[in-house]
């Protein structure tokens, strides 16, 4: 029983760590993303609070922390409490199976402990896939909640923009899957060691280049962010779905963008990138001779990809004009899901003669 | 362990599965349901059958619930009667049912338990999804084909009835 209640301290600890890293890193992206912009389109960004406005999160945090927290008149009081948790909930479990650094077991008291996996299950992709489908439900449900129009509108458009991006996410993974021949994105990672010409975006026989841009596009809509954050768009609907919330729920919708975010970048590093493998054989650190140390690297390499996914999303939002409903569907089913399609038959047939 | 987490899963698919009919407000209805899918994709894991419990959460809960709400929301559906206070044709329907259930559950006793078998081959199989598309395709591959037919010719009809109109516009 005590080796239980260590392992299950091992992995609270895990998990507090990745929880804190990922709020972290969303408090950071909110001050980057209006700093990145900025500078984008020739402004300073925010520039009041503290020195060169980096305690910007702290104030906003601070703000919606106080806020008075309004439930408007007509609504569903239990769904419009339950929504944003409901947002954020599946935005922060997925993280559980992403790996973080090399697959090394420490040994320590007698537990084998893998301090960069929390869990390694068979299944890790569709775990993803599958909580960030149920994420959808939270943005539905505020939107219906909230008993407005806007809101209403902005939720009904993002059912319909979830379902459709969401195949093409799962599609755009085929092709990895059938060269990687598992669904572990720890076996994934490890599989693309060794340099970049076995990331798996690039590796032979089959690079995954189109389905790089496929995923990305996709996710890019699935986090409802520009040019596809239709359930949202200020011109037309206010707010879209979260309208009606104020304080600490509208900062839970908020904290779900981001770790959706977050999390899809990490996604995208682990399954075409190579995760936390450098882009030569071997690390630097292990070849000066600290062998032990290499980790260090390795994150730093996974960090480095993961924001550069994050730079690409305010990139992305600070040069494209949001997309008509219309041209949002057509460009969804009409060319990024044969594109997809026709990457699975290709690799599939790559594999087949080559692999 | 295994009995009490079985117990838990099949309480609440119980339950939840009753609030999905008699519950009056649609979108509740929806929601029971929801629940009601996180809980067999329970099932399926202390089966060992994670690749059975993530597809049971992508494509139901992912897919087909969210465009059930969509409709329900798009329809205004506020609250339907309709379909309430149908006693009769409930008790006609259970009476059976609950016979049936009553005498297998006087049954199940004697009977050998079949269903332990698959679940322990499983885990010792290691990778489950490997081994569903290992069956898929060899022992079961006519019947997987014949399905896909079926559902291809089913997507195919739902594309003509909605494109109806277009057709006929055209041709005019």
């Amino acid at each position: 029983m005590t080796e239980l209640g260590l392992r299950l301290a091992v992995s609270l600890t895990q998990i507090a760590a990745v929880t804190g890293i990922v709020i972290v890193t969303v408090l950071l992206l909110t001050l980057a993303e209006r700093k990145v912009l900025g500078w984008m389109q020739d402004r300073m960004g925010p520039m009041e609070v503290g020195p060169y406005g980096i305690l910007q999160p702290f104030a906003d945090a601070i703000k919606l922390f106080f806020k008075e927290d309004l439930v408007p008149a007509g609504a569903n009081k239990f769904l419009f409490t339950m929504a944003p948790i409901l947002a954020l909930i599946p935005a922060l479990i997925g993280f559980a199976v992403i790996p973080w650094g090399p697959n090394v077991t420490y040994e320590i008291g007698g537990l084998s402990i893998k301090p960069f996996i929390i869990s390694d299950i068979n299944i890790g992709i569709l775990y993803i896939l599958a909580f960030a489908s149920i994420g959808a439900y939270g943005i539905i449900l505020g939107g219906w909640a909230s008993n407005s129009k806007y809101s209403l509108l902005g939720g009904l458009r993002s059912a319909a923009q979830v379902i459709s991006y969401e195949l093409n996410v799962g599609l755009s993974i085929v092709g990895v899957l059938l060269i990687a021949g598992s669904l572990s994105l720890v076996k994934i990672t490890d599989a693309q060691a060794g340099g970049f010409w076995n990331w798996y975006a690039f590796a032979f026989p089959a690079p995954q280049l189109f389905a790089l841009v496929v995923y990305v596009i996709s996710a890019v809509a699935e986090t409802n962010r520009v040019p596809f954050d239709l359930p949202e768009a200020e011109s037309e609907l206010v707010a879209g779905f979260f309208t009606e919330y104020s304080g600490l729920r509208f900062a839970f919708f908020y904290l779900a963008e981001y770790a959706n975010m977050v999390l899809v970048s990490c996604v995208a590093t682990a399954l075409f990138l190579g995760g936390w493998n450098a882009p030569y054989p071997g690390t630097l650190i292990g070849y000066l001779g600290l062998p032990s140390f290499a980790w260090v690297e390795n994150t730093m390499w996974f960090a480095f990809k993961t924001y550069s996914f994050l730079f690409l999303f305010f990139w992305l939002r600070a040069t494209l004009p949001r997309l008509r409903y219309d041209q949002l569907m057509r460009f969804g089913w009409k060319v990024m899901l044969p594109i997809a399609l026709a990457n699975i038959v290709v690799t599939a047939l790559a594999v087949f003669f080559f692999g | 362990m295994a009995q009490l987490f079985f117990g838990y899963f099949a309480g609440v698919i119980a339950v939840t599965a009753v609030l999905v009919v008699a519950l009056r407000n649609p979108i509740y209805s929806a929601l029971s349901l929801l629940i009601l899918f996180f809980h067999v994709a329970g099932l399926y894991v202390t089966l060992h059958a994670e690749f059975l419990a993530a597809v049971q959460l992508i494509v139901y809960a992912g897919a087909i619930l969210v465009l059930y709400l969509f409709v329900v929301m798009l329809l205004n559906v506020k609250r339907d009667d309709r379909y309430h206070s149908q006693w009769r044709v409930a008790a006609f329907v259970c009476i059976p049912l609950l016979l049936e259930f009553l005498v297998l559950l006087a049954e199940g006793s004697t009977a050998p338990q079949l269903d332990r078998l698959p679940a322990e081959q499983a885990a010792g199989m290691g990778d489950n999804t490997m081994a569903i598309g290992t069956t898929l395709f060899t022992t079961y591959l006519f019947p997987f084909e014949v399905a896909s037919l079926i559902l291809l010719v089913a997507m195919i009809g739902a594309i003509i009835l909605a494109k109806r109109d277009i057709g006929e516009s055209r041709e005019t």
